[in-house]
């Protein structure tokens, strides 16, 4: 056990390293900080001065050398673009991306496992029919559209919700939520649908196959055959046992959920590390950049490691061939 | 039931907050980079400080040059050298300290310090010194004719402020801290900054001790400043009406907003105008087909090129009616623009065609056309339209568009022979553009003068811009200057770009041309 834990993590930080290297490669082809970072007034002195100064001339592994160095002191250095500590950016906008992760994701799972359950259930009516064309729209159309549908339908012509923002926000110690305002949880729905729509169609399509499938097992056939109700039968020992596959692929797309939110959050003016995510690639915020990518990669490592774990303490075959498995 | 008690009242201050008929919901596709005023030269952040802090003299509305924080100003009697600020009395910062000549003195000097984005603006400046309590001496090292222009976006700080919070510095990236002017502020102007969050909000109020409370308007108290980059976004917010001014109306919304019950678009140009540059100074071109000759090199392909590109054109189908068509590459607002000069060239085909033949290159060539896509108004669209264009005199353009950040390092290294690039003049004046533009590019000059052009005789007239102290004969020199760069076909101009606003019925304002609205100027109706 403890070497495989071991064995994972030294891949983990492996990976990492990878994925930072692919990243810091890529800076260059981004553009140059220093035309953002300089006014329409510079001269070329003033160009060379600031790329000596912020170590752009160095060759690129150099410059990742110089940035783990401080990473691992907790040391992000500062944004070029607000001129501020990175982590304390990140620290700011995290809560805004967490939160809208987390109701977008609660949305997906309820949304889906009722609708999923729904339309295996009654697989022939006319509303689950029309429940999986519109999933299919769901699944097909672009987020952004989506999210200036949604905008056009319910912000502008029908008043209801706003289009952009997270509303009032209350400041928790640091951690800025919205759930405590109406405006905040209003502004709130329109993002998390956009967001978790992909999501919820997924879910809803994964439940319905599977119980569709299960539906059809013997222990189905001989609970209906003891006499048990229809919802006994459906609910506690139907549903439970399409649940194991589900929640499986809902751990793994949490990572993308956040990881993804960037277009979402463009569309809403969302406040969150996607959007400055996508600042910081117009500015060139090589800091912001680098520090973002490392989260999200360490992110679904993390994930990815909870996983096999998780694999290890559910799968006993695993442990019996002392770790060497390869899930 | 206290935690729903407290929804209630948030919900309920949040409803009144919006409600309030002299609150500004403003938005705009980039937020201000830093509060800082000095550690940014760029328009956004420009915007917003421009309610917080003031200059000695700023533009108004029109574009004019009126006094803020100096009252009068005048070159010294006996020494051109020296510019002699007037300051105004009885102005208070917002924390409340008396604004003197040594917060004029501190603040210019931290805006000329290494690391500040706005020293260039005052490269020319020796010494500044107080004189008395209400007096300050700007020295440059020669006559500076236009001083006062470069003037108008130099915020003055409070010196003991800054001193006392750790703001000396303008910005230091080496040493990794973050300034406390970046994020907080302490101004002389109409609006004092509430709160703010980088990306989302900013919320000023307006400052009761406001020197010029019975001299502006003023109508606005309370502005709630947001970013929104989404274009589709920006537009359904002022729709929907929780929005009441936008700065940047996409052209192909303006009859949807303007149709909009309440709300009406407003439209003037810009100090902002779109060329293309051809590198013209090489021996050879890395980019065409054309081997040991480059045939930008040749004026009358130059010509042939500005008679092919049809303005008009790109005026009603791309710009959708929101360009002003261009001769030449200065804003109207600018001196030493006249309207001779910006006589747009007729489009000639057949005459383009011509040239092409007589200098050599009737049989046409290719080459590379570098374009931004995410900086000005429809700027890969301009692009795609010169291809076709150019193509109808023979002339096969590749076109490579990509986001600014990668285009503009292109210019910068010299690494294209064919761009795209917009310039809007920051002191209202030609010599602005010679320098930047025109002059042979060197440490100093012609930092953005990626067309290789380089002519000695106009250097030197341009050098003495400067220091020329007579305005007629330096009018009369920038008239010469003009006058060859045209004859030279340096640059490709296409068109000066036309702001618009949208905004709710009851706001009354005029555009600004450098895209600076000023809210004390505001009035509501």
């Amino acid at each position: 056990m403890i070497s495989f834990v071991v064995k994972r993590l030294l891949q983990a930080v492996l990976v990492l390293l990878l994925a930072g290297l692919v990243a810091f490669s890529m800076f260059r082809f981004v553009g140059d900080p220093v035309e953002s970072l300089l006014g329409q007034e510079r001269t070329q002195a003033d160009i060379e001065r600031l790329r000596g100064q912020l170590g752009l001339d160095d060759p690129f592994p150099v410059q990742y050398y110089r940035f783990l160095e401080r990473a691992v002191q907790g040391d992000f250095g500062l944004s070029y673009r607000q001129g501020r500590p990175v982590a304390e950016i990140i620290a700011e906008r995290a809560p805004a991306t967490l939160e809208l992760a987390a109701v977008s994701g609660l949305f997906a799972i309820f949304a889906g496992i009722t609708l999923g359950v729904f339309t295996a259930l009654r697989r022939d009516s006319v509303l689950s029919r029309s429940v999986m064309m519109v999933s299919l729209i769901g699944v097909s159309l672009p987020t952004f559209l989506i999210g200036i549908l949604l905008i056009y339908v319910f912000s502008v012509e029908l008043n209801w919700l706003p289009s952009f923002g997270r509303g009032e926000t209350v400041d928790l110690g640091g951690w800025t939520t919205g759930f405590l305002t109406v405006s905040g949880l209003k502004a709130l729905i329109l993002p998390a649908i956009t967001l978790g729509l992909y999501q919820m169609t997924l879910i809803m399509r994964l439940v319905r196959a599977e119980m569709l499938e299960v539906l059809e097992q013997d222990y189905i056939r001989f609970a209906r055959a003891r006499g048990l109700s229809e919802r006994a039968i459906n609910f506690r020992h139907a549903l439970k046992n399409t649940l194991v596959p589900v929640i499986t692929v809902t751990g793994l797309q949490l990572g993308s959920i956040i990881a993804f939110a960037i277009i979402t959050e463009t569309v809403f003016q969302w406040p969150g590390v996607g959007l400055l995510f996508i600042n910081a690639i117009q500015f060139v915020d090589i800091p912001v950049m680098a520090a973002y990518l490392m989260l999200i990669a360490l992110m679904f490592v993390i994930i990815n490691l909870v996983v096999d774990l998780l694999y290890f303490a559910i799968d006993p075959r695993l442990r019996a061939e002392g770790g060497r498995a390869n899930v | 039931m206290r935690v729903l008690g407290g929804i209630l009242l948030a919900a309920l201050l949040a409803g009144t907050s919006f409600a309030s008929a002299e609150t500004l919901r403003w938005a705009r596709a980039g937020d201000s980079l830093t509060l800082d005023p000095h550690s940014q030269n760029e328009g956004p952040t420009h915007t917003v400080s421009h309610q917080i802090y003031e200059p000695l003299v700023l533009r108004d509305t029109a574009g004019k040059i009126v006094p803020a924080l100096a009252t009068e100003w005048a070159p010294k009697s006996d020494n051109p050298n020296i510019w002699v600020f007037k300051l105004r009395e009885g102005v208070t910062f917002h924390d409340g300290a008396d604004f003197t000549a040594t917060d004029v003195v501190f603040s210019l000097k931290r805006a000329m310090s290494p690391n500040s984005d706005m020293k260039a603006l005052l490269a020319s400046v020796k010494e500044v010194r107080a004189v008395g309590d209400f007096t300050v001496e700007i020295e440059t090292d020669g006559p500076n004719p236009i001083m006062p222009n470069n003037l108008t976006n130099l915020f003055i700080m409070d010196k003991e402020w800054s001193e006392a919070n750790n703001a000396i510095e303008v910005q230091d990236f080496e040493g990794g801290e973050e300034t406390f002017s970046s994020r907080n502020t302490n101004g002389t102007g109409a609006y004092r900054l509430v709160s703010r969050e980088p990306d989302a909000k900013t919320v000023l109020q307006a400052f009761d001790g406001y020197w010029g409370k019975d001299e502006f308007p003023l109508d606005v108290t309370e502005i709630i400043y947001t970013p929104i980059q989404n274009a589709a976004t920006r537009v359904a917010a002022l729709l929907s009406g929780e929005i009441d001014f936008i700065q940047d109306v996409p052209v192909q919304d303006l009859k949807r907003v303007a149709d909009a019950e309440g709300l009406k678009v407003i439209k003037a140009p810009q100090n902002r105008v779109i060329f293309f540059g051809v590198n013209q100074g090489d021996a050879d071109l890395a980019s065409d087909n054309i081997e040991g000759k480059n045939p930008f090199a040749d004026k009358k392909v130059r010509q042939a090129m500005n008679i092919a590109i049809n303005r008009e054109a790109i005026r009603k189908i791309i710009m959708r009616g929101q360009s002003i068509p261009a001769g030449v590459i200065v804003p109207p607002f600018a001196n030493g623009w006249t309207q001779d000069l910006d006589t747009v060239p007729e489009t000639d085909l057949k005459a383009a065609k011509a040239l092409m033949t007589e200098a050599g290159y009737g049989d046409g060539f290719s080459v590379t056309l570098n374009c931004p896509n995410d900086r000005y108004i429809n700027d890969e669209a301009i692009c795609q339209a010169a291809v076709g264009m150019l193509a109808q005199i023979g002339i096969k353009v590749n076109l490579d568009a990509k986001p600014k950040a990668q285009h503009f390092p292109l210019i910068n290294t010299l690494e294209t022979d064919f761009y795209m690039l917009g310039w809007g003049v920051a002191t209202f004046d030609s010599e602005y553009v010679f320098n930047f533009l025109v002059h042979t590019r060197d440490d100093k000059y012609g930092a953005w003068n990626g067309t290789r052009y380089s002519n000695p005789d106009l250097d030197v007239k341009i050098a003495s811009l400067a220091s020329e102290i007579d305005l007629d004969k330096r009018n009369k020199t920038i008239g010469e200057i003009w006058e060859v760069i045209q004859e030279d076909v340096v640059y490709l101009p296409i068109h000066h770009q036309v702001l618009n606003w949208g905004m709710v019925e009851k706001l009354q304002t005029e555009i600004q041309p450098e895209d600076q609205p000023k809210v004390k100027y505001f009035e509501l109706k």
